[in-house]
């Protein structure tokens, strides 16, 4: 069977010593991590095996040899070598020299109790120590599911090294009998940056969680539990996006250390995801208060107000004629259109009512731009919906309306058939009725025929508005929701540090020489961006589609009124 | 060692197969697909600034001449880093895994490396392809539930679409060393 030997490219240039690592039976596979170095005592080297071995709960054992020399063979060494196989007895026992500045190395292995006498093929793969230390290997996304530690060899090999950590404390400048050699033997390096900002995280941690918890004793409060209130929290958008930020913020400022890789980056991934909004909330901020915007934004918002109504009043006028050479029955044209008419005039009066106060209210509305921009893009979607509150209500009345008339000529309709529907069997049955019953249901099933097409017509106009603002709106949650979501830490990784998130390995075939093992080399393979997104995607409390395109037509074509986002967690009605 | 031989592909273009042996039980199966011509990459470029020049005479506006500058320059981009394909390697390490190589014309590679334990076989199979029946080369990878079933299919030299002579050949390398895992031990 063919040896594998991972040896750390790190340890190139080492001295000669002893090899140690974890030697991975079932795989015949042999993880070199470290190289320790003459002068040591055996008794030594193995208690302190053993309590690394107790520490990390890898299996670390003396694998083999390594020398090193600078010029030709020296027979003694060799020898020497191969007698430390039978102190520290390790089956098999492996032997790796190095020539000069070579790049081909020897490699064999002592077997004492081996079966087959037989000369097996050794491959020799070069790794990157720090790289795969670091590195985070995902499993295929369709096999996540499955997850033993073992299921993949790979991920043996980078669970040992990652494992390992407290192996490469001990430098070469560490007074201790053993001396090693490995990625950080050159000296441990720490970043005063990052560990006065992990200094400094603990107080900022404790007082953030301090004021959330006063700001969600606020909310919790039952003052703002009153039916009104609680009605119209639920309705404005900017509520949902709060609430979720305040989320947000209560799982960074948690003391609570990440259990694992998934929580750690999804911190991480809040946190940035936190800064990057409130530092584009301040700046849309800074360039809508420069040279009074909001003045200007506020000025503008009653005229274009004003323009909505005209344009409104205009379409009317319009139905009540003979919209698209349609003739329309005058009578219910003219009570219609008259009703309507009076709701926009009702709805003017109210804004210029408001209008001084306007700029008042939107200037500081504006300040909570400051809390992020997804903050100020909610309050945009509740603005419009304010405004846009007519359109609202003439659709509700065009919709029942036209409900009521759908639902009375399917009712009339089956009278003139003479069926009826039958309420206990859920069913259509046919039925005798009198003949003053059916005079007179014939008589209305022909009134509310004939003035269907008026209804229709409302009702078709007003659908399409309120259709064109739920889909301005439904826009910008899309934006809100991508802001919200997007990994912005994974994704900047996976630019800057490829080798954290790794997706696999790739091998690469160095020189070869003959009669020498094969020599390849191991390098991370990183993750795609768009498995990035799609692994490390925060959860959001998105809206989509409450309905399928079929039932969303049925509905329209009944008159019943639709809500076409629905929000994750919100009840079904 | 290695050694290069000349085929054809499905469509008729020529291609070539490059084999070298590493080791005993290492393999390395390159096929190269024909490099990008110049006078196709001219010809594309001249018919996209003459019709731009066409329609700059048409409307006076300047604009269209630097659009169509933006076009050529990010359409090739787009071209020699996701679409042309220059070689597609496979590389089999006894005992390691199968690792399977695109190199783009940009000098991309993009690279997937599969276990050996989760390779069941590497076959050639046969697809209906509009009026044709081509044979691909796939490998099969093992249901870990069921020993007996195939969870994935993974279909190798896709862009370059070699022939059945030289599919064999390649089948042929990648067997020999496929067949030193079962003689060998069984590792579980």
């Amino acid at each position: 069977m063919v040896l594998k030997v991972f040896f750390p490219s790190c340890c190139s240039s080492a001295d000669s010593g002893i090899l140690i690592g974890r030697w991975i039976s079932e795989q015949n596979s042999a993880v070199i991590l470290a190289v320790v170095h003459f002068p040591f005592i055996p008794v030594q080297v193995k208690q302190y095996l053993g309590e690394v071995q107790r520490v990390t709960k890898v299996s670390v054992s003396v694998l083999g040899s390594w020398s090193n020399s600078k010029q030709e063979k020296e027979e003694s060494l060799s020898e020497f070598l191969e007698d430390l196989g039978t102190i520290f007895s390790h089956e098999p026992w492996i032997q790796i020299s190095k020539e000069g500045d070579s790049k081909f190395w020897s490699c064999s292995t002592l077997q004492k109790h081996s079966n087959n006498p037989q000369e097996e093929e050794i491959i020799l793969v070069y790794y990157d120590q720090r790289k795969v230390m670091l590195s985070h290997l995902h499993p295929p996304l369709d096999t996540a599911a499955q997850g033993a530690e073992d299921a993949s060899k790979l991920s043996a090999i980078f669970g040992t090294v990652a494992r390992s950590r407290v192996l490469f404390m001990t430098d070469r400048y560490d007074e201790g009998p053993i001396k090693l050699t490995h990625w950080q033997s050159d000296g441990v390096e720490a970043s005063i940056i990052v560990e006065l900002m992990k200094q400094a995280s603990v107080p900022a941690c404790m007082l953030l969680t301090f004021l959330l918890s006063l700001v969600s004793g606020i909310c919790r409060s039952r003052v703002l539990k009153f039916w009104p209130l609680s009605f119209l929290w639920s309705k404005l958008s900017i509520c949902e996006q709060l609430g979720h930020r305040l989320q947000h913020l209560q799982v960074i400022s948690s003391n609570r250390k990440a259990q694992n890789q998934t929580q750690l980056m999804r911190k991480a991934n809040i946190f940035v995801s936190l800064l990057i909004d409130v530092a584009l909330g301040i700046l849309l901020m800074s360039w809508l208060y420069r040279k009074n915007r909001i003045g200007h934004l506020a000025d503008t918002l009653i005229p274009v107000a004003d323009h909505v109504a005209e344009e409104l009043q205009d379409l009317l006028q319009w139905l009540m004629g003979a919209p698209a050479g349609l003739k329309m029955n005058r009578a219910l044209d003219q009570v219609l259109g008259r009703f309507f008419l009076y709701h926009i005039h009702l709805w003017i009066s109210y804004i210029h009512l408001l209008s001084p106060f306007i700029e008042m209210i939107l200037w500081y509305v504006g300040l909570s731009a400051c809390l992020g921009l997804t903050v100020a893009l909610c309050i945009l979607s509740d603005i419009i919906a304010l405004l846009t509150f007519h359109i609202y209500c003439f659709y509700v009345y065009g919709a029942r309306l036209y409900c009521l008339k759908i639902y009375g000529l399917s009712s009339l309709w089956r009278l003139f058939r003479g069926k009826k529907w039958n309420v206990l069997r859920q069913r259509v049955d046919s039925c005798s009725y009198d003949l003053d019953q059916l005079f007179i249901g014939t008589l209305l099933f022909t009134i509310l025929l004939f003035l269907l097409p008026t209804t229709a017509l409302y009702y078709l106009v007003f659908t399409l508005l309120r259709l064109l603002v739920v889909i301005v709106q439904g826009l910008i949650h899309l934006l809100v929701d991508l802001i919200d979501s997007l990994p912005l830490y994974s994704l900047l990784l996976r630019l800057c540090r490829s080798y954290r998130l790794a997706a696999g390995v790739k091998f690469r075939v160095l020189e070869q020489q003959d009669g020498k093992p094969l020599r390849l080399l191991m390098q991370i393979n990183p993750l795609s961006y768009g498995a990035v997104v799609q692994t490390y995607r925060l959860p959001t409390y998105s809206c989509y589609p409450r309905d399928s395109w079929a039932s969303l037509c049925k509905k329209l074509f009944l008159g019943e009124l639709i809500y076409p986002w629905k929000h994750k967690g919100e009840k079904q009605n | 060692m290695a050694e290069e031989r000349r085929f054809r592909s499905a469509c008729g273009a020529p291609i070539a197969l490059r084999r070298r042996q590493h080791s005993a039980s290492c393999r390395e199966l390159a096929v190269r697909g024909p490099r990008l011509q110049l006078r196709s990459l001219s010809a594309a470029t001249s018919a996209v600034w003459l019709a731009a020049y066409g329609l700059f005479a048409l409307s006076e506006n300047s604009m269209v001449l630097s659009a169509a500058i933006f076009i050529t320059l990010i359409g090739l981009i787009i071209y020699l880093h996701f679409v042309k394909i220059d070689q597609e390697s496979l590389l089999v390490i006894g005992s390691l895994g199968i690792q399977v190589t695109s190199s783009y014309a940009s000098g991309k590679e993009s690279t997937t490396f599969i276990e050996m334990g989760q390779v069941k076989d590497v076959v050639i199979n046969e697809a209906i392809h509009m009026q044709k029946v081509i044979y691909y080369l796939c490998i099969l990878l093992q249901d870990p539930e069921d020993p007996q079933g195939v969870s994935e299919v993974v279909p190798l030299f896709q862009s370059s679409k070699p022939r059945l002579d030289c599919l064999i050949e390649v089948y042929k390398s990648c067997q020999e060393i496929l067949e030193q895992r079962k003689t060998a031990p069984q590792s579980s």
